[in-house]
């Protein structure tokens, strides 16, 4: 009987566990059954329990004689259970146990029946399973104790089924009515048994657990959104993407990293060199290189002079003749000149850094996804919209920007897929690059030959105010018409418009590398004549600080009262000439990029917008049109910017201040304008992945401004009487001051040891060992994910004809099973996708599925007729199990009446 | 989520009428798909588009809500019907057409010329930003 019982519970089980994944409706009373059968043990430990405590009661006040054995086997089991320990120690002792406590549950239900009717009916089929397990026990002693077990585990097994069936109950695509009854269903279940097994008392905490993920899970998630919503002008970019696609977005983009950067270039020489100076430094006027020189003082707060950024704003601390030279200054004895010195460097390493490291990081970003590249459609289409988005606005620009982003992918593809002459593009694309070579020789030859003649006009006399300038108006003119002319000839490549604006991106800047270099061999033919002009200088002010005092004439006694710091004789100080140039560049480069945005852009469109109603040809599709947002153009002027600012903070500490508030507002004010007056471009494309073509522009610009900068460092004398570091043959004397005068000598010596040449070109030798090694290293290991990738795509396609084959097959088969209702097909669907693993696992599958193609399709097929068969054989398989459970009552009630008479006696 | 809020005000039920696929949302969770909802089948809704539904359940209800002639596959013309109403029908026809069988080439894994729950299933796990919009936030 026993063995039969066991059998069907096994097969129950078996039934339950397929049928409850498959999610078939007959799970409901399937599973009802295998809980009642189940029931029956823990019914067992449970209604012990419950028994045993008036049963403790009873003898305690009824009958004192047979106390003591007894409570203490109850104790002792008592015991066991709460712990959890499942093993018998004997099985002698299990028996009689289970005897009383059957006994004892019997009695209980004796004496309280009328009370609790509900239960009892409910109890009263686990009685009988338990009283008909009596005799069964009886007859094989081993046989008990493998069944205990046995079942123990098979509870746990199903408690802990339920428990899952608790945490995936949201992976069911079932409504909302049966998730319902199901869940409840099993927490009744894991409630009841789980207390059973002694796991109960992890509940509470688990509970506590739970809700802590769940508060966990949101706070991550606001979190997420503050980030967010941190980011400056992200809405902004947002919004012009979504109306000009991503390459216009990019530069805007670009724009907002360089503003971070700035701030914090800002923030390093505002923090610890600008603001000690003011706080501590000596206050204005009081020596000769902080006061405005008697012959400027009328004119020195003139606004046209404190534009050109002379007079009061020459002798502020946004220049480097300011500092003074002092080692220490304030009560802090903070040590400027080293301050000034170090921060200087560090403003070159940290955007090196910065750059170099943003452009590694946007490198590993654009290797990682290449799957993606599979389905760009797809995900468009079934993955753009943002199911979130609430606001008709933002769906608005939702809708613009999945439009764009379409036609992006669209140029794209039609770009791949066309067919051409590929002689005649060669010829184009050769021809082009001639004619650009030759407008760039043209315009470097005409900038040499203008700036020749600007060093004759120097010399003359008198000049007028065009042969004042006329290197800046050649310069800005060329700026102006050279991009155009090269847009023009670009367009005979015929290149896609991504690779076009490379192009174009990169003659643009060999271009305004030309101006720029120009501009530096100018200044510096300026500072050599400044530099052969300061010994001449030096000598008439030691001169005339030397009569001053020793003049005859003034009274002996009395001391003289010191020259005032404005009549003192003083040098150009071609530090600071240098940090007004980059100063007044910046200014002028900002004005004229929005006065060419006010006009070109904005009045044009208004232009447009407003005569078209009394013009005689159609103005906005025809001649002048809105303009187009020039990113190329708007990139490198952006970046050239950047290297002015790098060249001349140095000398004017202020510079990078003044472009933080140039970033700032060219934000706003390109926003605004290309909102308001520019139109998308004709063929919307999407932007590079990694904008790495503008990161690589800039670190060669870095590189570019880092040479004259470390030029005029290392082999040129600081002024006599300006800056921090006069008096000083060179500027980095100040490191060895300091090392000499503040650090221990044995740190000198060491500092000595590794500057040696002996040690240094080791060094390098080494480094580039290493860069030859880590290069080499990455490029077998690029190859290694490109054959990776391939064999994926390969197994992909293998897979693809395999279901292909099956999925003929299947259609077929599911013709022939047509009765079925199309619910029960989409169900077997859905398991098949339930049991699929997620993507992290995707090779393994692969791997998995090539070898044998035909096990998936086998369980698909054998699913069918498997589900189908025991959505048939259910009411049969009832049957049965009723029959057997009558007779088992009518024995556990005989049972029963003979235990409960038992103790009695 | 957070707050407790029984009552949805007028500018909330405003805020979905963007969606452009809202009347299949309401047709696919409805009973009987003439999109009018019980309270069940509106929890159900939820439970679906919460932060919290697995991905495999995310993807069966994306797939029935962008099969909008309810055939089980996701054929040209439902492609076609996606397209026009993400884009507001702003793509001229031959566009329209060649994204659709861009979409039909990448992602059909049976060459039957429509997408199967399968196929579907195989492309939107892949994709890496569909949990994060496949879901409403109330």
């Amino acid at each position: 009987m026993s063995r039969q019982l066991k059998g069907l519970g096994e097969e129950a089980g078996g039934a339950v566990r397929g049928s409850s994944r498959s999610g078939s409706p007959g799970t409901d009373d399937r599973s009802e059954r295998r809980l009642s059968r189940k029931q029956a043990p823990k019914a067992e430990g449970a209604a012990g329990r419950r028994g045993a405590l008036p049963g403790q009661k009873e003898q305690a006040r009824g009958s004192p004689r047979a106390g003591s054995p007894r409570r203490k086997q109850v104790e002792s089991r008592r015991h066991r259970e709460e712990l959890g320990v499942q093993e018998r120690s004997t099985v002698e002792r299990t028996r009689e146990g289970r005897r009383k406590r059957n006994g004892r549950t019997s009695l209980k239900e004796q004496r309280t029946p009328p009370k609790k009717e509900k239960e009892v009916s409910k109890k009263e089929t686990q009685k009988q399973r338990k009283k008909h397990r009596l005799p069964s026990l009886a007859s094989s002693t081993s046989g008990g104790e493998s069944l205990s077990e046995e079942e123990l585990a098979k509870i746990l097994e199903q408690v802990e089924e339920k428990k899952k069936l608790i945490t995936t109950m949201r992976n069911k695509p079932w409504p909302m009515a049966k998730k319902l009854t199901e869940l409840r269903e099993a927490q009744e279940f894991v409630e009841k048994y789980e207390g059973a097994l002694g796991k109960g008392k992890g509940k509470r905490l688990y509970a506590y657990r739970m809700q802590m993920t769940k508060k966990w899970i949101k706070f991550k998630r606001d979190f997420d959104n503050f980030k967010n919503q941190c980011i400056p002008w992200e809405m902004k970019i947002k919004d012009i993407e979504s109306h000009f696609g991503s390459s216009v977005a990019s530069y805007f983009i670009f724009l907002r990293w360089m503003y971070g950067v700035n701030l914090v270039l800002f923030g390093l020489i505002f923090g610890l060199v600008i603001i000690p100076e003011v706080l501590m430094g000596m206050p204005y006027g009081s020596i000769p290189r902080k006061t405005v020189p008697r012959a400027e003082e009328e004119k020195a707060m003139d606004f046209s002079v404190l534009w050109d950024f002379e007079g009061y704003m020459k002798y502020s601390a946004l220049f480097y003749g300011y500092y003074n030279d002092q080692r220490t200054i304030g009560w802090l004895r903070y040590r400027l000149p080293m301050a000034y010195f170090m921060v200087g460097i560090s403003v070159f390493g940290y955007s090196l850094m910065i750059v170099i490291r943003s452009m590694a990081s946007n490198t590993q970003g654009s290797t990682s996804d290449g799957e993606s590249d599979n389905f760009t459609f797809s995900f468009k289409m079934f993955t753009s919209w943002d199911y979130l988005i609430g606001n008709s606005e933002t769906a608005d620009n939702k809708y613009a920007s999945i439009t764009t982003s379409f036609k992006e992918s669209i140029v794209d593809e039609q770009e791949s897929s066309k067919e051409e002459n590929i002689h005649l593009t060669r010829f184009l694309r050769v021809l082009a690059n001639f004619l650009i070579i030759c407008c760039l020789c043209g315009s470097g030859y005409l900038i040499y030959f203008v700036v020749k003649r600007s060093q004759e006009f120097s010399k003359m006399q008198n000049v007028s105010w065009y042969e004042r300038n006329e290197v800046e108006i050649v310069m800005s003119l060329l700026g102006m018409f050279c991009p155009p002319l090269f847009e023009t000839i670009a367009a005979l490549e015929n290149y896609h418009p991504r690779i076009g604006l490379k192009w174009q991106l990169g003659r643009i800047f060999a271009l305004f590398l030309g101006n720029l270099y120009t501009f530096l061999l100018a200044l510096m033919d300026d500072v050599h004549l400044k530099l052969s002009n300061e010994e001449t200088i030096k000598n008439i002010t030691h001169w005339t600080l030397f009569n001053y005092y020793n003049s005859s004439g003034w009274n002996e006694s009395v001391p003289r009262p010191p020259l005032h710091p404005a009549d003192v004789p003083r040098g150009s100080c071609w530090e600071t000439a240098v940090g007004i140039e980059f100063m007044r560049l910046t200014v002028s480069d900002m004005l004229v990029t929005y006065i060419t945005i006010l006009l070109g852009d904005f009045l044009r469109a208004c232009f447009v917008r407003f005569m078209n109603y009394c013009w005689c040809w159609d103005l906005e599709a025809g001649f002048p049109s809105y303009a187009e947002f020039d990113i190329s153009g708007n990139v490198l002027g952006l970046i050239f910017n950047q290297g002015m600012i790098w060249m001349g903070s140095f000398y004017a500490p202020g510079l990078v201040g003044v472009n933080v508030l140039r970033l700032l507002t060219s934000m706003y004010f390109q926003c605004w304008a290309v909102m308001s007056s520019n139109v998308p471009h004709e063929r919307v494309f999407k932007a590079s992945r990694s904008n790495n073509f503008y990161m690589g522009l800039l670190l060669l610009v870095l590189f570019l401004s880092l040479l004259p900068v470390a030029y005029t460092i290392m082999s040129l004398p600081p002024s006599f009487d300006c800056g921090p570091f006069s008096g000083k043959n060179r500027m980095y004397d100040v490191i060895q001051e300091t090392v000499e005068n503040d650090f221990p000598t044995f740190l000198g010596k060491v500092f000595a040891f590794l500057a040696n040449p002996g040690l240094i070109i080791p060094a390098i030798l080494l480094m580039f060992l290493a860069i030859y090694y880590l290069n080499s290293v990455s490029k077998s290991l690029s190859r290694a994910n490109a054959q990776l990738r391939k064999k994926i795509q390969a197994l992909r396609e293998v897979e693809k004809s395999h279901k292909s084959v099956k999925g003929r097959a299947t259609a077929r088969d599911s013709e022939d099973t047509a009765k079925d209702s199309s619910k029960n097909a989409t169900q077997l669907q859905l398991t098949k996708a339930g049991t699929m693993p997620h993507s992290a696992s995707q090779i393994q599958t692969l791997d998995m599925k090539a070898p044998g193609p035909g096990t998936s399709s086998s369980t698909s097929r054998t699913a069918l007729p498997t589900s189908r068969h025991l959505l048939v054989s259910r009411p049969p398989s009832n049957r049965p199990d009723s029959g057997q459970a009558r007779p088992q009552t009518h024995a556990g009630r005989s049972a029963s009446r003979k235990s409960t008479q038992r103790p009695s006696h | 989520m957070g707050n407790k809020q029984t009552v949805f005000t007028h500018e909330q039920l405003e805020a979905y009428q963007d969606n452009p696929f809202r009347q299949r949302i309401a047709q696919v969770f409805s009973e009987d798909g003439d999109g009018h909802m019980t309270l069940d089948n509106f929890l159900d809704m939820f439970s679906v588009m919460s932060e919290m539904a697995p991905r495999d359940l995310k993807a069966y209800y994306a797939f029935k809500i962008y099969d909008f002639n309810e055939d089980d596959y996701i054929c040209m013309w439902d492609l076609e019907q996606t397209v026009t109403k993400l884009t507001r029908g702003e793509l001229s026809a031959e566009e329209v057409s060649l994204v659709c069988e861009k979409v039909l080439d990448e992602a059909d894994g049976d060459h039957d010329g429509r997408l199967s729950l399968d196929d579907f299933q195989n492309m939107i796990l892949r994709a890496p930003d569909f949990l994060s919009t496949f879901h409403i936030r109330i």
